[in-house]
């Protein structure tokens, strides 16, 4: 029997205790100080409501165009040689390692009506104004969670291609199927639950994400303000008890996503001992 | 198997020779797909980031840097990282032994509340300290009440002006919890895979709890620590959000590196910005670095 059980899960508990739940709970203690009416108010207030519509429906947007391109990807880095293909490889982590604050000030630059790709994008605003499409839009921010959602996708999907066994593509090509056929039938439905996975990952970091959308946004309350730059806003205001009811709107919406992707990964693991045994 | 030379004349049957790929312009037109995504969302950025750092000459670069409010950020940077990783380390040691070495009640339970921190929004994650220590928030509270529980120690508190919001201790505080699982979850799934048969033998061989971790143990995971260090480095000097609510942004004081570089922008200082913003990437492209290397080591003591 090995030592030290009692020891270090007593200090796991005690520190999980002291940095995350007990401050965690605090959310909780702090938003029962309003009534259920003034809760209710003030998270579906209008700012509130299409601060929702905003972040939910930019991110899911986000998270459906990296479902394809991090296929794409994943799939060109595991199937084919190419020159640059292990730089390629080492660069897609790099929005996990590029800090969101370096990424929201490059996107905004890049972007905005002078940058190096905001240029060929503009348009005359109603004060006879160049503006760039990208600045203070939905776009602008869909680009900035497409970033910071690119790896997830790619590297849930490319661990399950490489372990694929070719005996399964080359038993379906001799039974006659085409190489879409092949695709369609067979490796796809292999890589659903890894994709699923992925897919929940990349939308559940972008419904928090702060640092890289901030300075692409513009913030503008009720058309560009992601719900975390309207707690941001209370939390200036000094209105603890909104931030902190906005707050508990977003983190039952995390902890629901938490749980999905949890069962996922199970079904993940389960799906390939399962075909790969 | 036959060796290589006897199977060369034999012609490959050509249905069996494609089963596993592509006709030539899809392989074409997905590698150019892949690689204008990755070109246009992360290639470009970072050249971006290092053509704008030195947009004013290498003297303005350095100047950019080289200045008392950016030392100042530079050195709190460092000093967060350097209490928040080794404190998470040491937890992520701690858990990895506890769930993978023994069996328990309510395992899955804690994997989850592990990996709560990644899934809470980094201004939440700010909020929640502000919940707790700040003016309006328990600590708070218990500083003003009338008759504070332990006197003593809410007088010394208040004579001492101690403070934990707005200061360096919130920061240091709001960097743990973003960073918290990093660790943890790198050791967790390579300790269970590697199960506790050979700590057990060194038991049964004679030695003591603290010879198995070191000899036996910290050998098997080092690659997969040192994965874990790297990335919760990474995210601890880069940390933003959570920062940006417990800071109070107080300059020369409270501002971190990503901090200082949103004063730097909001002051249309763009240059000097991304000069401080270059040193982050620079990071980055180290952290990259060192992830790939760490990752070639573990698939060599792997395939051993």
């Amino acid at each position: 029997m090995l030592p030290g059980f009692k020891l270090t899960l007593g200090f796991t508990l005690f520190y999980l205790g002291l940095i995350v739940l007990i401050p965690l709970a605090a959310v909780f203690w702090k938003s029962s100080s309003l009534s259920w009416a003034e809760f209710w108010q003030t998270v579906t207030m209008p700012q509130a409501m299409a601060s929702y519509r905003l972040t939910f429906g930019v991110s899911l947007g986000a998270a459906l165009v990296n479902l394809v391109f991090g296929l794409i990807v994943a799939w060109v880095l595991v199937r084919y040689e190419f020159f640059g293909k292990k730089l390629v490889d080492a660069l897609v982590d790099l929005p996990f390692a590029l800090p969101t604050a370096v990424a929201g000030i490059t996107l905004a630059s890049l972007y905005s009506k002078n940058g190096w790709i905001g240029q060929f994008f503009t348009y005359t605003d109603e004060h006879h104004e160049v503006q760039s499409i990208f600045f203070s839009s939905r776009l602008g921010i869909f680009v900035a969670l497409t970033f910071i959602g690119l790896p997830f996708i790619v590297r849930t999907v490319q661990p399950i291609l490489e372990d694929i066994d070719p005996e399964l593509e080359e038993a379906a090509s001799s039974l006659g199927a085409n190489r879409w056929q092949v695709f369609h039938r067979v490796i796809l439905p292999m890589l659903t639950p890894a994709l699923l996975t992925g897919f929940a990952l990349a939308f559940a970091r972008a419904l928090g994400e702060y640092g890289s959308v901030i300075f692409i946004a513009g913030n503008i309350p009720m058309k560009t303000q992601i719900t975390p730059v309207l707690i941001m806003q209370e939390l200036d205001m000094y209105e603890y008890g909104r931030a902190t009811a906005i707050a508990v709107v977003m983190l039952v919406v995390s902890f629901v996503l938490l749980l999905s992707i949890n069962v996922l990964q199970w079904w993940t693991n389960r799906h390939n001992t399962h075909n790969l045994a | 198997m036959t060796p290589a030379g006897t199977t060369l004349h034999v012609p490959h049957h050509p249905a069996r020779r494609h089963t596993r790929s592509e006709p030539p312009y899809v392989r074409r037109l997905l590698i150019g797909t892949a690689l204008t995504f990755i070109g246009l969302f992360l290639i470009l950025p970072l050249l971006f980031v290092f053509t704008q750092a030195f947009a004013k000459g290498i003297g303005f670069y350095f100047h950019s840097i080289d200045e008392p409010m950016a030392w100042s950020a530079i050195k709190l940077t460092l000093l967060a990282a350097g209490i928040s990783v080794p404190l998470n380390c040491v937890f992520g040691v701690c858990a990895a032994w506890a769930i993978a070495k023994f069996d328990f009640y309510g395992k899955n339970v804690l994997l989850t509340l592990i990996d709560l921190p990644f899934s809470v929004s980094p201004v939440i994650a700010g909020l929640i300290y502000v919940l707790v220590f700040g003016t309006q928030g328990w600590l708070g509270l218990y500083l003003n009440a009338d008759h504070p529980a332990l006197p003593w120690l809410a007088n010394w508190l208040n004579d001492h002006n101690f403070k934990i919001i707005y200061a360096v201790p919130g920061i240091v505080l709001a960097t743990i919890f973003v960073t918290f699982p990093f660790v943890a979850r790198e050791l967790i799934p390579l300790m269970q895979a590697q199960g506790r048969s050979e700590e057990e033998a060194a038991r049964v061989l004679g030695a003591s709890g603290w010879q198995v971790f070191w000899r036996v143990t910290l050998p098997n995971i080092k690659w997969g620590l040192l994965y874990g260090v790297i990335l919760c480095n990474a995210r601890a000097m880069g940390e933003f959000g959570a920062v940006s609510v417990v800071s109070g942004k107080i300059r020369g004081q409270t501002n971190t590196i990503p901090l200082h570089i949103e004063a730097l922008y909001d002051d249309y200082n763009f240059t000097g910005a991304f000069a401080v913003a270059s040193l982050l990437a620079l990071l980055a492209l180290v952290t990259l670095g060192l992830k790939t290397w760490v990752e070639h080591k573990n698939a060599a003591v792997l395939d051993k």
